[in-house]
């Protein structure tokens, strides 16, 4: 079942100029992307600067203005423009990505993991205490630590006190927006394997926002790809990584650099290959514009954007 | 054959000050990097890599350095600044992380290539610069580089501000070139593009690389050898297929079993225990890599970890790799290296 | 730019029709109004009456505020009640010598500021930096007045090295040689003194901003290409830094030209500040009213020339 539902969703944002400074024309960030995040399944939406992937996520969290379409939390309309707003917040949570700065530095712990239930219930300070107590200690960080502060910890223990904070209301859906591309490897393994535990643990859903199709790899079930605003590509894992159909998909797995050097020569005559392909035939797979096509399913669970064919 | 040596580093070790005492960052470092080849430096945040990278170049204005830089035979250690000068963006170079910042915002790009022409070439006049300039930007596949040469760099894209950087790197045709994490800030297949043109470039000029990453795939893409760095020193080192195919060091292998979705990695991504010591605290006697490793026995490690030779021309410290196994472990061979067939 | 700095031109002008109002309706609030000077006090009420009317005092505010507002743009500020002159004569000639003092103020500061600036902030934590900040802590905490006070007091008075009032030495020739020598003696002492106190500002706003600049990539940028530390500075880290000090100029134009008001009076020079105060204390509320409207004008123009400069200077905006 859909826990997540964004249909023809469009995020323009203006551009200012002329003498006036008057609305010249507009930003296309998000142009039209529909997708589900089923239940209990860890969705990856992939893509490069500018693809409009954070501003999708965004989006979800009611941080951004939508110019168009819809997103529907279970059965609840998150952006009715009439009748009252459904309040999900604090069914959807959000992890960033820089551990350093989204950790306010003058706050204690408790203050920063008590803050969503501040928001939210009402407890006494011992209650909140305890509470806090509990949720670090879930997320692996001593229970002795709530009067410190941010920069006593290191990188990957930060990361773990925001997803403290992001749980600590049971949400049902977390979106980490590049939740790692911060960290060292070694750390970037410690969060992940984390973000998995808690997961099951809590029977969590999980939309991951990255640019490393390395880490999206490894934790997503299912994977659309963004380009320029638009989804070119959605499926299961192994179809978008071993069967890519989109030729920017193609050449974004082709840009993956293969970690058994035996393989160099020929991952880079095969990069090279791709790359004489995505020239050739980019009018193929993109209209006049550059942009991409509809989504048109191709098999039960893969999705890719080819024009209409007559 | 071996190509002839071009930059030899022996017992190098740089010193920052802290607190009114001075902790080695970069601790007895020894490499060799030969004409045409590229000398991968890998290592996490604290292992002294970057320290390595900006102590040949001269860039440390605090640090304390001690051991012998020779560049083509000239101890770059024992230099003034203003011998120094003649060397930095002539015979050596460096390319930086992040395009964003490396380039000064209120330059023309032809103004900022045209520096590194003009500190170097006394005598070449002006339009030369500037048609030179043209002919690197065209050179590092900047598409119309007489258009670009007059802008600024908030004017263009992070992969081609990269570029710029690099065309400022080779300007003066380096011997040696010294890359600072290239394609860390880059979108992915920017980063294709950027290492394939380094690569094209080194070939060029028969030049020698040290490149300096975090990022294995990367390695694995680019070095001809592999230093991994951990806290300031080598603790292996040797062709990039034996680092690849046949990883000794705990820390190589802990390292090559916590990325994502390659062959290394298992459902459950490896996570080294603990975390790198601090410059200040950083354990100074025994193997430093010991408390990430408590589960191996203390008589597995030597009392003043040295280099080991364990096949040729692949170094090993410390004797705890011949004991090392991962915690969960049950298959002797599981992460040790690609699995055969 | 040239979009930049039309539509800075437009936002201008609401900014001085604001302003404007603003001082009209000031003025309407001080007893009295604008006309009262012309109304002889003898006649009877009535006739009074019938004399607002005929003046159109009567009027409602926005007929009023139009007829001000049209005289002013025609350089007519009224009559001064306290010295029965066109107060716009009264003003010219105190602009003239504002302007002269605010000019050498401006060129003392950057002389001054730039290179202090320039020496702190290359060498800082060091001796001669440590020295540098603790004058500037110096400056912030000193009152302008009381500082102009000392400096009278003792170059003016006890060594009797320069004028202690006016603005030039009577009996001279305007246009001579010893009549231009004779003004700047007057203004030296007036705007060292400003220089001085408000130069602090400068020098720790540059200091930071190249402490700044030194930690930059870009500067690193520049060692490795081996560029030597004179080049690094004087090329990279000077000319990054000096950019936005040279964006405050017309603020800095503008606090002077308002912030004349205490030197002027301690110094007794004839400028607009000494106009001012001379003027509230005899209640010569035209004449008030035009000050305030040319302080006002001031500062507008100062920050449109703010704009303006860096619009120009900075590529980043300038290229848009």
């Amino acid at each position: 079942m859909a826990l997540l539902k964004v249909d023809d969703l469009k995020i323009h944002f203006p551009i200012h100029g002329g003498i006036l400074n008057r609305k010249i024309d507009e930003v296309k960030a998000v142009d039209g992307v529909s997708f589900e995040v089923r239940e209990g399944e860890t969705y990856g939406l992939v893509g490069e600067s500018g693809s409009g992937k954070t501003t999708t996520g965004k989006a979800v969290m009611g941080l951004n203005n939508i110019t168009d379409g819809d997103i529907y939390f279970e059965d609840s309309h998150l952006n009715a423009k009439k009748g009252k707003k459904i309040d999900v917040r604090n069914d959807i949570q959000m992890i960033f990505q820089d551990p350093y700065s989204s950790l306010n530095p003058r706050k204690r712990v408790i203050d920063i993991v008590a803050e969503p239930i501040r928001n939210y219930e009402k407890l006494s300070k011992d209650d909140e205490k305890k509470r806090v107590q509990e949720l670090l200690e879930r997320v692996g960080i001593s229970s002795d630590s709530i009067m410190k502060y941010p920069h006593e910890f290191s990188g990957g223990q930060r990361q773990r006190i925001g997803v403290a904070r992001a749980i600590a209301l049971n949400p049902k859906l977390i979106i980490a927006d590049e939740p790692v591309s911060a960290l060292d490897v070694s750390v970037q393994a410690q969060v992940l394997n984390f973000l998995q535990d808690i997961q099951k643990e809590m029977d969590l859903t999980l939309f991951f926002i990255a640019h490393d199709l390395g880490v999206i790899k490894h934790m997503c079930d299912r994977i659309g790809i963004m380009y320029q605003g638009r989804l070119v590509e959605e499926g299961l894992t192994e179809e978008i990584f071993n069967n890519p159909q989109h030729i920017y998909t193609k050449r974004l797995v082709a840009a993956i650099p293969d970690v058994d050097p035996r393989n160099r020569e020929k991952h880079r005559e095969f990069r090279s290959q791709i790359k004489e392909e995505y020239q050739q035939s980019f009018y193929d797979y993109f209209n006049e514009e550059g942009l991409a096509f509809n989504l048109k399913q191709i098999t039960d669970t893969h999705k890719v954007a080819l024009p209409e064919r007559g | 054959m071996l190509n002839q040596e071009l930059l030899k580093i022996n017992n190098l070790s740089t010193s920052f000050q802290i607190d009114e005492e001075y902790y080695a960052a970069v601790d007895d470092v020894s490499l060799t990097v030969r004409e045409n080849e590229v000398l991968a430096i890998v290592g996490e945040s604290g292992s002294g890599k970057s320290a390595t990278a900006f102590s040949i170049m001269g860039l440390h204005n605090r640090g304390k350095i001690e051991g012998e830089i020779l560049l083509q035979g000239q101890d770059l250690a024992k230099l003034s600044t203003s011998e120094m000068n003649k060397i930095r963006g002539k015979d050596m170079s460096m390319i930086f992380q992040d395009p964003l910042t490396a380039l000064n915002p209120l330059m023309e790009i032809g103004v900022q290539i045209g520096e590194v022409l003009l500190l170097h070439n006394k005598n070449m006049s002006k339009t030369e610069r500037r048609n030179y300039a043209i002919e690197l930007l065209g050179r590092v596949g900047i598409p119309r580089p007489e258009r670009t040469i007059d802008q600024f760099p908030h004017e263009l894209s992070g992969g081609m501000r990269q570029r710029v950087i690099i065309a400022i790197a080779i300007a003066n045709q380096p011997k040696l070139l010294i890359a600072d994490e290239p394609t860390t800030a880059l979108d992915v297949t920017i980063q294709a593009q950027i290492l394939d043109l380094m690569q094209e470039l080194k070939d060029d000029l028969n030049s020698g690389v040290i490149l300096i990453t975090h990022d294995l795939g990367v390695v694995a893409e680019m070095a001809d050898r592999v230093a991994v760095m951990y806290a300031g020193q080598i603790v292996e080192e040797s062709d990039v297929e034996s680092i690849f195919v046949n990883p000794q060091h705990p820390y190589t292998r802990s390292l090559l079993s916590s990325i994502p979705a390659t062959d290394y990695a298992q459902d459950r991504l490896h996570v080294i225990q603990g975390i790198v010591p601090s410059l200040k605290h950083l354990p100074r006697t025994g193997c430093r890599f010991k408390e990430r490793i408590p589960w191996i026995d203390d008589d597995a490690h030597e009392d003043h970890p040295v280099l080991h030779e364990v096949s040729e021309d692949h170094f090993v410290r410390c004797t705890c790799y011949q004991h090392f196994y991962f915690p969960d472990e049950n298959k002797e061979d599981q992460a040790n290296g690609v699995t055969e067939g | 730019m040239w979009k930049f700095i039309v539509r800075r031109l437009i936002i201008t002008l609401p900014q001085l029709l604001l302003m404007s109002l603003l001082v009209f309706f000031m003025a309407s609030l001080m007893p009295g109004d604008a006309f009262t000077s012309q109304v002889d006090p003898s006649l009877s009420p009535e006739a009074i009456e019938e004399q607002r009317e005929r003046l159109g005092l009567n009027d409602p505010w926005y007929q009023q505020y139009g007829r001000w507002i049209s005289n002013v743009a025609e350089g007519d500020f009224g009559t001064s009640t306290a010295h029965y002159r066109p107060v716009t004569d009264l003003i010219w000639e105190r602009m003239i010598n504002t302007i002269w003092l605010s000019l050498l103020s401006v060129i003392f500061i950057y002389a001054i500021g730039i290179p202090l600036g320039i020496i702190s902030g290359r060498w800082n934590d060091r001796l001669v930096d440590q020295i540098i900040t603790g004058y500037t802590y110096l400056g912030f905490a000193t009152p302008i007045f009381i500082f102009a006070l000392v400096v009278l007091f003792f170059f003016g008075f006890t060594l009797g090295w320069f004028p202690t009032g006016g603005s030039v030495a009577s009996g001279l020739e305007p246009g001579s040689f010893e009549y231009i020598m004779s003004k700047l003696h007057h203004l030296l002492l007036p705007a060292l003194s400003i220089a001085l106190i408000g130069v602090v500002g400068t020098v720790q706003y540059l200091r930071s901003e190249i402490i700044d600049t030194k930690q930059k990539d870009f500067i690193v940028t520049a060692r490795a290409k081996g560029a030597p530390e004179s080049r690094v500075y004087n090329r990279h880290i000077f000319r990054n830094s000096v950019l936005p000090i040279a964006a405050f100029f017309g603020y800095e134009i503008t606090m002077l030209i308002t912030g004349s008001v205490f030197v002027e009076q301690i110094f007794s020079y004839p400028g607009m500040g000494n106009l001012f105060i001379e003027s509230i204390l005899i209640r010569d509320f035209p004449v008030v009213t035009a000050v305030v409207l040319l302080f006002g004008l001031a500062a507008i123009l100062g920050a449109l020339l703010s704009d303006i400069i860096l619009s120009i200077v900075d590529p980043r905006i300038r290229i848009k």
